[in-house]
């Protein structure tokens, strides 16, 4: 036998005795577990999804009651999940890159400050982190003597308390309405592109975008946007919109802990870029925004992005903290309450698996999207 | 040629001026710092130390003018070692000797790889001072907690973890695909999870998956699930050394006559291991501090027995105190293994730059 056939034989022997290894530990694993189930008398299959799931749950995004079906409690708990991971990840972008470009200030003072938080932030862990801040909200003062902002933002130990804008046209009209507007805000640019790189000489790109905001702000006047204050009523408040205790804690322990990440990535991004690059931009007569925009911002990024995408996965994971406030969100409602009324561990938590898989395939999508993207674009140079 | 002429050496007053109060925005941000610093520290000065309660016997003995540490000073045992029994303390901290002897010889280059087998000795050495072995009477982990069981629990988890993500990390980079396609689908699954589901997965799951008559403890499955999550992070940081290593390296071994196996061992993967050392450190500061939800599945960490002390009826509404104090312990020892694993990165960095400048 020739020696590379002789390698292949051995390739295919080796992943065939892998495989089959695999398949015999599989199958063992699976006759036990089907026994151990049947001896504590559990169920198995996927069965239970439409059964009635009996209990209410105390924060939902969709109408949820007691007689709903677990498949609709998954579908409550996921929406909480994601609740908490677009406010997580919204905030902390936002106070990462402050705290990023502060650690880049030209004050000591304010750069001491950001490391300071930075090195506070990523050094405790979570879990405790947000046992603290649910303490200290449950030590703030009852609605009675809330802390208040100007009369419109009050936080009391029952949660905060915000203004809300109300519209007389339902939410998902509006949004609707939104997104056929940026759909064809964003058709119009396209074509605009297209036409220039076509060689004709079309209305400029900012005419598309003026015209697309001001019809924006004609949906949303329409709407007859008014303005809803939380006014003391009874024990609490009426009106505004109500944060929950524990959406509150999350919330702000997630913003604070990926901000403090998000904060080493920006300022990482920002020392990639060789000091020359600004100045030869600054050579090239660029303005100090122009080169912001057009050197050093396109070259951060290109480094920042791929990891924070990353951060917002992690943020997404570490949303099911949940659990230590009793926040609702998926693997509170189906690792939790769901397996321990039906009993069915492996099945409640896979779904609960499949759901952040799905989450992480998405979001590794798009770092590979983003990656083609760059690469192409830094070996186009 | 003369010397450069110096500028004139600024005064300490321009110089601060300048550092400080170099634009008016500058000059309000450091205004309004101080103003902050004024209004923050001494009230929480106040609370922490001045006006706090050192020692007492329950929430009674706390003043109610600053912080209460008297639910740690009175708890301290727990705080080290749990439920663990009083007279039978010294095993803990054999325990902990016995772990930190297992990774002593990484401090000597010559006999680092000797850690290889040092290190899962020193863990099961701790678990046999811990558990009970030979004359010594036996101990349920039921009675085990505190900081004590963190470290335990996370380099113990750490060292079982390395070489398995070592396997896992060249199982990827495989030329087999059916070896690669595996290794790929174990480590996103695992990485894609919340550390809590597998937490749930190990003490619901587990038990059903087990043959009949066979049951594992609940810290051997905490730290089985420890060690398959941190592998999977491990995988990557090794397989991020990996690539790191030039190719050259793997020429030159072969041409020296070195066969795949032992140019691995001896060449690449060395060099890949050093490179993923500060990476390596970092995701087991992630591990530790991760950990601390292990209290979920009611195993007593110091997170756990600190829950457990402020909902006892003597201590209700120290919730603030005890976990601060936590966090304080935990902030140290993160802080100053992510002080190490940056110094690690200097020492590395170093030589390799240098290559790569010439």
């Amino acid at each position: 036998m020739r020696p590379d056939k002789a390698i292949a034989w051995r390739a295919i022997l080796i992943q065939g005795l892998l495989l089959a290894g695999i398949a015999g530990a599989a199958s063992a694993t699976i006759r036990t577990a089907l026994a151990n189930m049947r001896e504590r008398g559990l169920a198995s299959g996927f069965g239970f999804l439409t059964r009635s799931a009996g209990f209410d749950v105390a924060q939902s995004l969709i109408a949820y009651g007691p007689t709903d079906s677990y498949a609709r409690l998954f579908l409550v708990g996921a929406l909480n999940t994601l609740l908490v991971a677009v406010i997580g990840i919204v905030g902390a972008t936002l106070l990462g890159l402050l705290a990023g470009v502060t650690r880049r200030a030209r004050s000591p003072g304010l750069r001491a400050v950001a490391l300071g938080y930075v090195e506070l932030a990523r050094n405790m862990p979570l879990p405790i982190q947000l046992l603290i801040w649910y303490g200290l909200l449950s030590a703030a003062p009852p609605p009675r003597a809330a802390i208040a902002f100007g009369q419109a933002i009050f936080v009391t130990n029952r949660g905060l308390y915000l203004p809300l804008i109300t519209w007389n046209a339902p939410a998902p009209v509006i949004l609707a309405e939104l997104a056929g507007v940026i759909v064809l805000g964003g058709l119009a640019a396209l074509l605009v592109a297209r036409l220039r790189a076509m060689g004709r000489r079309p209305p400029s790109a900012r005419w598309v975008m003026a015209a697309t905001l001001l019809v924006i702000v004609a949906v949303l006047a329409r709407a007859t946007p008014g303005l809803s204050l939380p006014h003391p009523r009874g024990y609490g408040f009426a009106g505004g919109l109500e944060v929950s205790p524990p959406l509150l804690a999350l919330s702000v322990a997630l913003i604070v802990y990926a901000g403090a990440y998000i904060a080493e990535l920006v300022r990482g991004g920002l020392d990639a870029v060789p000091q020359g690059q600004a100045e030869a931009a600054k050579a090239l007569g660029l303005s100090a925004h122009q080169t912001l925009r057009r050197v050093t911002l396109p070259q951060a990024m290109r480094v920042i992005v791929p990891p924070l995408i990353s951060q917002y996965l992690n943020l997404a994971k570490n949303a099911s903290l949940a659990v230590i406030v009793g926040y609702p969100d998926l693997v509170a409602l189906f690792g939790g309450t769901a397996l321990n009324q039906t009993g069915q561990a492996i099945e409640t938590l896979s779904l609960v698996l499949l759901f952040y898989l799905v989450l992480n395939l998405i979001l590794s999508g798009l770092v590979n999207a983003w990656n083609r993207r760059t690469s192409v674009w830094a070996t186009g140079r | 040629m003369t010397a450069p002429r110096q500028p004139p050496h600024p005064s300490r007053l321009a110089s601060l001026r300048a550092t400080f109060f170099a634009t008016p925005l500058d000059g309000v941000l450091t205004l309004a710092l101080l103003v902050g610093v004024v209004w923050l520290v001494p009230p929480i000065f106040r609370w922490a130390i001045l006006d706090a309660t050192w020692i007492g016997e329950s929430r009674a003995a706390c003043s109610g003018e600053g912080a209460c540490w008297a639910i740690i000073s009175a708890r301290w045992r727990q705080v080290l070692a749990g439920f663990y029994p009083e007279d039978h303390l010294w095993r803990v901290g054999a325990a902990m000797l016995a772990l930190a002897a297992g990774v002593a010889p990484l401090r000597h280059r010559r006999i680092a790889a000797l850690t290889l087998a040092t290190a899962p000795l020193g863990v099961l050495a701790a678990f046999a001072f811990l558990g009970g072995a030979g004359i010594l009477p036996r101990a349920p982990s039921d009675y085990w907690g505190g900081f004590s069981l963190n470290v335990l629990i996370g380099v113990g988890a750490a060292i079982f973890a390395l070489p398995l993500g070592v396997l896992l990390a060249l199982a990827r980079r495989s030329s087999l695909p059916v070896v690669k396609g595996l290794a790929i689908a174990f480590i996103e699954l695992v990485r894609g999870a919340p550390l809590i589901v597998l937490l749930f997965a190990a003490s619901v799951v587990v038990p059903l998956l087990t043959p009949h008559g066979v049951s594992l403890d609940k810290l051997v499955r905490t730290l089985m699930v420890m060690t398959v999550f941190e592998a999977a992070y491990m995988a990557e940081a090794v397989r991020g050394g990996l690539q790191a290593v030039s190719p050259g390296q793997a020429e030159a071994a072969r041409a020296l006559g070195l066969g795949p196996v032992r140019a691995m061992a001896l060449v690449i993967l060395p060099q890949a291991l050093r490179i993923a050392t500060p990476a390596l450190v970092n995701s087991f500061i992630g591990l530790f501090k991760g950990a601390t939800l292990i209290y979920v599945i009611g195993v007593l960490d110091l997170t756990g027995v600190l829950r457990n002390a402020v909902t006892d009826h003597a201590w209700q509404g120290l919730e603030l105190e005890a976990y601060v104090f936590a966090a304080l312990v935990f902030w140290t020892s993160c802080f100053a293994l992510s002080r190490w694993s940056a110094a690690l990165e200097k020492r590395a960095g170093a030589p390799t730059r240098k290559v790569d400048d010439t």
